[in-house]
């Protein structure tokens, strides 16, 4: 099988020009899947029978749920491409990656503690799913707190990978200990606070909106990883004829 | 319009949600075109600085 | 010459950290007072009432020793990493993964072993039965191998780095809370006389992944920093 264009992609000008290229195909589609899907989650969706119209808010906290989650698992994967191949622009990838994760993990939590206040009377419950996300936030924390702390590149691109790999190792385990704690502790009826039993009119936005998510992902990646590639590739001569265009 | 925006006696709850996903949302898009710009700017001032050099 | 072999060079590393421990051993009791100065805060803080300590005791004596933990694990690479044992260690030729999992037993020997058999003292205080003391020292010793292999991870990472200490607790603490959900509650099963086989044997089972896991982790951490 012919390797060169995964060689290609790992060469930090071509991965630069490749990624202004790709932009495009993953703004406007995200952007339009947006607002598709909260047209059809605000306006087109039918109120739900248990929470009424407060069920809306899944359109957000869910996809941040997702996103928080995904993004961790891609900036593992990139750490473990960076280790294991010593592919420098893998470890942009997870650098680029963590505070885009972060931003999303506050937003599921704190949509979902909005959400807990007219189901649950409080501003804040000791959920599985909130919990999880609150530790999850932590992971992120960590691993950029740790990356801003080594003041060396390499060595903190490197330090950073191993944390994000034992953080992803961990997080099954983290996941199902909360659900465990919570489960025991919380009394048995419990309002499905992100669940609403979806009908066909309820679900499409919501792919929509994920879907849509992603594809934002996507595009803050392909920015944020431009700008690490011209912060790492300082003093590269590619950079001129680059720049010059 | 109106039962839009109470979103049955929710509103207060419903609304901030959405108006925090698109501070999020902005914010990304912001802070990641103000990084890319900044690196841009630092990398044409090593460059030119290069060439008088 | 005939090279040494693996066991041999575990051996030899297991003895040396203990050997140290025993010539310092103010500084290895310092942990061991902290578990027990934290664990006063909280009947100051809550009250004297043992009925009403009773109920949060198993949780307390967790977070203290978690926390003392934290302290503790500053012992296991600092002093190497600035007299250059280390780098002798990562050049020996020997695999850093046993000698890191001869460090780290010989961490657990001097720091999380005291702690165990303190502890049914310290719980006393906060109203434990007698007859909880046999779960309570198991679910510390187990919890306190868990808390050596991940401290391990995080002082390698933070190796030599300011305010290492600050941060290594900002990693390690996030990857300790399911031990801490389980360790915790095995105590609070035992303290209401029911059988806490249960959370037991899954602080065992994550004991049994952590020390195999973590000294690779702790290896690649060591090599990433010392360079």
């Amino acid at each position: 099988m012919n390797w060169t264009w995964f060689h290609k992609l790992a060469s930090p000008p071509h991965a630069y020009r490749i990624a202004a290229q790709l932009l495009p195909w993953f703004a406007w589609p995200a952007g339009a899947l947006i607002v598709a899907g909260l047209y059809g989650g605000l306006v087109l969706a039918p109120a739900d029978y248990q929470q009424g119209d407060a069920f809306r808010i899944v359109y957000v906290h869910a996809p941040g749920a997702w996103l928080s989650m995904l993004v961790y698992a891609t900036m593992a994967v990139a750490a473990a491409v960076g280790l294991i191949w010593r592919i420098k622009l893998a470890h942009a990838v997870a650098a680029a990656s963590a505070p885009v994760g972060a931003s999303f993990t506050v937003l599921a939590l704190a949509t979902g503690a909005i959400w807990g206040k007219p189901m649950w009377g409080t501003w804040w419950v000791w959920d599985a799913r909130l919990t999880s996300e609150l530790i999850l936030l932590f992971l992120y924390a960590g691993v950029m707190a740790l990356r801003a702390s080594i003041d060396d590149r390499d060595r903190a691109d490197r330090a950073a990978a191993v944390l994000a790999i034992v953080g992803v190792v961990n997080l099954p385990i983290i996941h199902y200990s909360v659900y465990w704690w919570n489960t025991l502790h919380q009394p048995a009826t419990l309002t499905k606070i992100g669940k609403p039993s979806m009908a066909g009119d309820m679900l499409w936005p919501l792919l929509l909106m994920l879907l849509g998510f992603t594809l934002f992902y996507g595009a803050i990646l392909l920015i944020r990883l431009r700008a690490e590639i011209l912060k790492r590739e300082r003093d590269a001569t590619w950079l001129t004829t680059e720049l010059a265009r | 319009m109106n039962d839009i925006l109470d979103m049955g006696r929710y509103g207060a709850f419903v609304w901030p949600c959405f108006a925090l996903a698109a501070v999020v949302l902005v914010w990304n898009i912001v802070a990641a075109r103000r990084l890319h710009t900044a690196a841009r700017q630092q990398a044409l001032r090593r460059v030119a600085a290069k060439a008088a050099a | 010459m005939e090279r040494t072999g693996i066991a041999r060079a575990a051996c030899l590393a297991y003895r040396r950290d203990l050997l140290l421990a025993f010539r310092h051993w103010g500084q290895v009791a310092q942990p061991l007072v902290f578990f027990v100065i934290v664990a006063t805060l909280f009947p100051l803080a809550l009250g004297p009432q043992l009925a009403e300590l009773r109920e949060i005791a198993g949780g307390t004596l967790w977070v203290a020793a978690l926390l003392a933990s934290l302290l503790g694990v500053e012992l296991l690479f600092r002093a190497d990493h600035a007299d250059g044992t280390l780098e002798q260690l990562l050049l020996s030729g020997q695999p850093l993964a046993i000698l890191v999992l001869a460090k780290g037993f010989a961490h657990w020997t001097i720091c999380g072993l005291p702690l165990v058999l303190l502890a049914p003292l310290v719980g006393a205080g906060l109203g434990t039965p007698p007859a909880a003391n046999c779960t309570l020292m198991l679910s510390l010793a187990l919890g306190t191998g868990i808390l050596s292999a991940l401290g391990a991870i995080g002082s390698a990472l933070t190796l030599g780095l300011r305010r290492g200490s600050l941060l290594l607790g900002l990693l390690v603490l996030p990857l300790a809370m399911p031990s801490l959900i389980f360790g915790a509650r095995a105590i609070d099963l035992a303290i209401h006389g029911d059988s806490a086989r249960g959370p037991l044997l899954l602080l065992s089972a994550m004991l049994v992944l952590s020390v195999t896991l973590a000294p690779t982790a702790v290896a690649a951490a060591l090599r990433i920093s010392a360079e």
